[in-house]
């Protein structure tokens, strides 16, 4: 204890207990309005957060030993002796320990007890439970819960299942480990994350030096094709390269052999997508370099490459440690790219989706989940850490570096940027091509045909109509409530133990990859005891999840905003006794809509591209572009799958163009008050 | 303007307010009465509290013990919107996307009165801060000088009975400094409204107020009219920090004499008593050099150290054994250093007005 500490205790002895200012009609509506918030995030993470971390711990067992059987020869005839299920099926070889370790839909014939069991023979069955509850095994159709003899003639027993019984513990996470194919995915999915991020990593950075510190020319074009993956959805990349180096690829030979469904792929399709994430981090650490090091370098006549190693590379260090953190959780997270060109090579994200969607094993799904947020949270929590030292480093006066033109150098990043453009401008051109073709590699000739969605499974027309509805509310509905949450952490006065819980609940989303809040989410919605229920199935849960998923960024931008405005607002507001929701409308809204406009279109572009998050939610009345891609793909329909893919990407382009527009336009009208 | 007062009671009356952030203390027991129409500045140096005893009278900043009652209402834990004040920043806080006449009218358009009516007021209220045809202009298209008016215009829109200013004159220039200094005091006359401003500025406060609250390390040091904290510091703080001030070590050798080095001087040596140590206090604009004579009460020979040219008039550091080697500082004419002929290493006589000595207990400030 400190001596004031010990003056706070005497004068709070001396006066009594510190003063509490009454609340006012202001504060009333800010802490109402809070506590819907934070009531949204409660539901909309943090509880289908541990609905799925308590169904990773929910265990399905055959209790064989609390049923017993009894056999009788016909109608009329003595019972047998009474048989224990455990000790029959242990005694016949039919169980094992490890088969009594089942899932939620697991079923166990009762028949396969009696190896010589025929349905059309006189023999009469009966079972029954002894253990507490019952319930262990079903008879037509429904689960037998009392303790009485069930009898049965061989056509009822022939349906007859033994049902496992819920409990808890951590036997999912043991047989997660004990079983090498899902095992060896860790394996995996580190591989691809870390090669992906080592080769992104350096790709990207030469790529922001070259736009940040050369005088190269067409600056402005290479900066747009950079950010083109942005547009598309993770599968398109994987579609192009089925065209490029696939079975029929046109540029098969390159692979030397090696099959482009696998790893190769993987890396590649990711390494595609992620870098406008990594060169966006990277060209704004570059950016913020403070040119009189430059200036202190070349009056010492440092050689080029020892300022390089020593200033530029340091200068960059918290950028580089973030983006790589950023592009490791992208790939690692991602289901896009290794659902479609993996092939067989596993790795979390697709391991996911098969527990759910082929074997209905929610439980395992539930656990693989867990072990793909580990990294996904560690990364997220270094990078957090990392930012608010990059924060510090902006804010410091720093002389903007202004690059001198060096024709040598200057060449060799024209070059550089050009060949990575191609690539991108080729394998997005690959798509678009392939989506135009009738029918590959057999009749190149050009035709709509593969946009006539309506004639193939996977959605049609309306799939895209969806995903526009989709991206329109979450656009919408996203941009109000992450917008007024920002503003209430930012501007709430008092009320600290609030704003701070819900500033952490508003930085969580990001640490959580999409199939995991998917997979929440089925758990927490779809429980029948949720009163939320009705949303499971319906375009309210696609939005929420969408929604929750961008939450963090969008919250980022808005809060950025919001701090720039002057703190005093709020108290001039109170003094002319207008209400704090008045002032929020007439000033806060209209000084930060450049920040909104970005917000929502963030929102917009993420909801049209994603499917990591949607695809265990939709119905067959919502299903989504993006899912229809994914579907068409697993079809076999792979150049319908290209066109959708492109579909997502005309729209976001047009959405972008639209947002740059409206932006320049809003700049032209505010122009008069934004001056500074 | 006014709401009803009981007799005798001030406007506002701050008792004992106490604030804590954390385990720090910013405000440790302060109590003031101000009283209607005043023009109070609170003055100290930079973190003394003075922002924060402005939010606490707003209810921007709720104070952690205490009591503040405005008008006779006990206003300790209202939140702002029902306390009457009206408040201009250091930053203005002015909306960005309203234009100047839409900034003023913002407080009165929640007031439900006829738009003409509205459109009126701001107008007037902007002639009378000094601005007129700039309605539609927006604050980033005025100098730093009209958007403080503007800021002041709007604070004023809805007549509260209290005007809080925190620091309103610090982001402005020099010259546009001192030329609203007075006409904010103007206005504030005019309007006759209760007002409180916080400075870092002695010669800000010394202009403009009616009082200073003089603050130091959360404690108010002293209240006076600027001639009575200039005149009789009550501190040596207060001594130090409003205007120049001489200090010497000295010694109390008998009721009414202090000695300082050599030299004997008489003065009133008030609370202390024979044989303390003392800090011996002079302004030095309170050092006398003309017509003085060996011999005359309080003169003593001094040796000129150093000489300052300041254009009107000089700074001349003396020293000698009448001050035990210590130097004093005195502002002296500069016809007088023709006529005695000062130049450092050169004698001179100077005197000290016994009523201009004032003493400190050494330790203090
Ligand atoms: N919100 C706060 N949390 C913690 N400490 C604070 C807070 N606000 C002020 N303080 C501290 O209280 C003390 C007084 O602050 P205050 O802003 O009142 O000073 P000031 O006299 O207005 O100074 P200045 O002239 O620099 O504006 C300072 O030491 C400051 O660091
Ligand atoms: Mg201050």
């Amino acid at each position: 204890m400190t001596t004031n500490d010990l003056t706070q205790a005497a004068a709070a002895a001396k006066y009594g207990r510190p003063a509490r200012q009454r609340m006012g009609r202001d504060d009333l509506v800010m802490r109402g309005t809070m506590g819907l918030l934070g009531l949204f995030l409660l539901v909309a993470i943090v509880l289908p957060l541990y609905a799925m971390l308590s169904k990773s711990f929910e265990t399905f067992t055959y209790r064989f030993d609390t049923i017993e059987f009894q056999v009788s020869g016909g109608e009329g005839m003595p019972w047998g002796k009474t048989m224990n299920a455990l000790a029959l099926g242990t005694e016949l070889d039919v169980i094992t320990p490890e088969s009594m370790v089942t899932s939620n839909g697991g079923r166990f014939q009762a028949t396969e007890f009696f190896p010589d069991f025929s349905f059309r023979a006189p023999t009469l069955y009966r079972m029954r439970n002894v253990g507490e509850g019952g319930g262990g095994f079903m008879v037509a159709g429904g689960p037998v819960y009392h303790a009485d003899w069930v009898e049965m003639d061989g056509n009822a027993f022939r349906r007859a299942q033994i049902r496992p019984t819920e409990s808890h513990g951590i036997d999912n996470y043991l047989t997660y480990v004990n079983t090498p194919s899902l095992f060896f995915s860790v394996y995996n999915s580190l591989f691809i994350a870390l090669t992906t991020t080592f080769i992104v990593i350096i790709l990207a950075f030469f790529y922001a030096y070259a736009l940040t510190r050369t005088c190269m020319p067409f600056k402005g074009v290479f900066r747009i094709i950079a950010l083109i993956p942005i547009l598309a959805p993770s599968l398109l990349p994987a579609i192009s390269l089925v065209y490029l180096f696939g079975n029929q690829g046109i540029m098969k030979g390159l692979l030397m052999g090696e099959s482009i469904y696998g790893p190769i792929g993987v890396v590649i399709g990711s390494a595609f997508w992620t870098f406008p994430h990594a060169l966006m981090i990277l060209v704004t650490a570059l950016s913020i370099s403070d040119a009189r090091l430059y200036e202190a370098a070349e009056a010492l006549r440092t050689p080029k490459l020892r300022t390089f190693l020593t200033v530029t590379l340091p200068g960059a260090k918290y950028g580089l440690i973030s983006a790589t953190f950023v592009i490791f959780t992208l790939v690692i997270t991602d289901f896009g790219v290794p659902k479609v060109i993996g092939g067989q090579f596993n790795v979390l994200a697709t391991d996911i989706y098969k527990q759910v969607i082929g074997q209905q094993n929610f439980q395992m799904g539930a656990v693989v989940s867990v072990v793909l947020l580990l990294p996904a949270v560690i990364a997220f929590a270094v990078d957090r850490i990392v930012q608010r030292k990059q924060v510090a480093l902006l804010s410091a006066r720093a002389v903007p570096l202004v690059p001198k033109p060096h024709s040598r150098i200057d060449k060799a990043a024209a070059v550089y940027c050009g060949a990575i453009g191609v690539v991108i401008v080729g394998v997005l051109g690959m798509a678009f091509w392939a989506s135009l073709i009738k029918f590959w590699p057999y009749n190149m000739s050009l035709s709509l045909a593969n946009y006539d969605f309506d004639v193939m499974d996977g959605g049609g027309w309306e799939a895209y109509g969806n995903s526009i509805r989709m991206a329109l509310y979450t656009a919408i509905f996203g941009t109000a409530i992450i917008f007024s949450g920002a503003y209430l952490v930012e501007k709430g006065r008092g009320f600290g133990f609030g704003r701070g819980l819900i500033q952490l609940l508003a930085i969580l989303p990001m640490a959580v990859p999409g199939m995991v809040l998917g997979l929440a989410y089925i758990f927490f919605f779809n429980h029948p005891d949720n009163p939320l229920n009705f949303i499971y199935g319906s375009m309210a849960i696609l939005v929420l999840v969408t929604i929750t998923h961008f939450y963090t960024v969008s919250h980022l931008t808005a809060a950025t905003a919001l701090k720039q405005m002057d703190p005093e607002f709020e108290a001039v507001s109170a003094s002319l006794k207008t209400p704090f929701y008045r002032t929020f409308a007439k000033v806060t809204v209209p000084v930060c809509l450049p920040a909104i406009l970005d917000v929502s279109i963030y929102l917009f572009v993420n909801a049209m591209t994603t499917v990591s998050a949607v695809v265990f939610l939709y119905a067959t009345d919502t299903t989504l572009a993006s899912v229809a891609v994914l579907n068409m793909d697993d079809a076999g329909d792979i150049a319908p799958a290209a066109a959708m893919a492109m579909m997502i990407v005309y729209t976001s382009a047009g959405i972008r163009l639209l947002h740059a527009l409206m932006t320049k336009g809003l700049h032209r009208r505010s122009q008069a008050w934004r001056m500074r | 303007m006014t709401t009803e007062n009981q007799a005798g009671n001030p406007y506002l009356r701050i008792s004992n307010v106490i604030k804590y952030f954390g385990d720090f203390c910013a405000l440790n027991d302060v109590s003031i009465d101000i009283e209607e129409g005043e023009f109070v500045c609170f003055l100290g140096p930079s973190g003394c509290g003075k922002t924060t005893l402005l939010r606490a009278i707003a209810g921007l900043e709720l104070q952690t013990h205490g009591r503040i009652e405005q008008a006779g209402r006990d206003i300790s834990n209202l939140p702002p919107a029902e306390r009457d004040f009206g408040i201009v920043f250091q930053s203005y806080a002015l909306f960005p996307n309203l234009s100047i006449i839409r900034n003023v009218a913002y407080g009165l358009e929640n007031r439900k009165l006829p738009k003409a009516e509205i459109e009126t007021r701001a107008r007037e209220l902007l002639e009378l801060v000094g601005l007129t045809g700039q309605d539609d202009k927006y604050p980033a298209q005025l100098s730093g000088g009209q958007q403080q008016r503007v800021a002041l215009a709007r604070a004023l829109a809805t007549s509260p009975g209290l005007l809080l200013l925190d620091e309103p004159l610090s982001a402005l220039d020099a010259r546009v400094r001192v030329h609203l200094r007075h006409e904010i005091k103007q206005l504030q006359h005019r309007l006759g409204v209760t007002t409180i401003m916080v400075t870092h500025d002695q010669e800000e406060a010394l202009t403009m107020a009616d009082r200073i609250v003089v603050m130091n390390e959360g404690v108010i040091e002293q209240v006076g009219t600027p001639m009575e904290i200039y005149r009789h510091p009550a501190t040596a703080f207060v001594a130090d920090f409003i205007g120049k001030m001489n200090f010497a070590d000295g010694r109390v050798s008998n009721a009414g004499k202090v000695k300082l080095g050599d030299v004997e001087l008489s003065c009133d040596t008030g609370p202390h008593g024979a044989g303390q140590a003392v800090q011996v206090a002079v302004r030095p604009e309170d050092i006398v050099a003309r017509d003085v004579k060996a011999g005359d009460e309080n003169a003593f020979a001094a040796n000129v150290a150093d000489l300052e040219f300041l254009g009107s008039s000089l700074r001349v550091d003396l020293t000698g054994p009448a001050l035990g080697g210590q130097t004093l500082t005195a502002d002296l004419s500069v016809n007088l250093m023709r006529e005695l002929d000062l130049e450092p290493g050169h004698d001179v006589t100077v005197r000290i007005p016994a009523e201009r000595i004032a003493l400190y207990a050494t330790g203090e400030g």
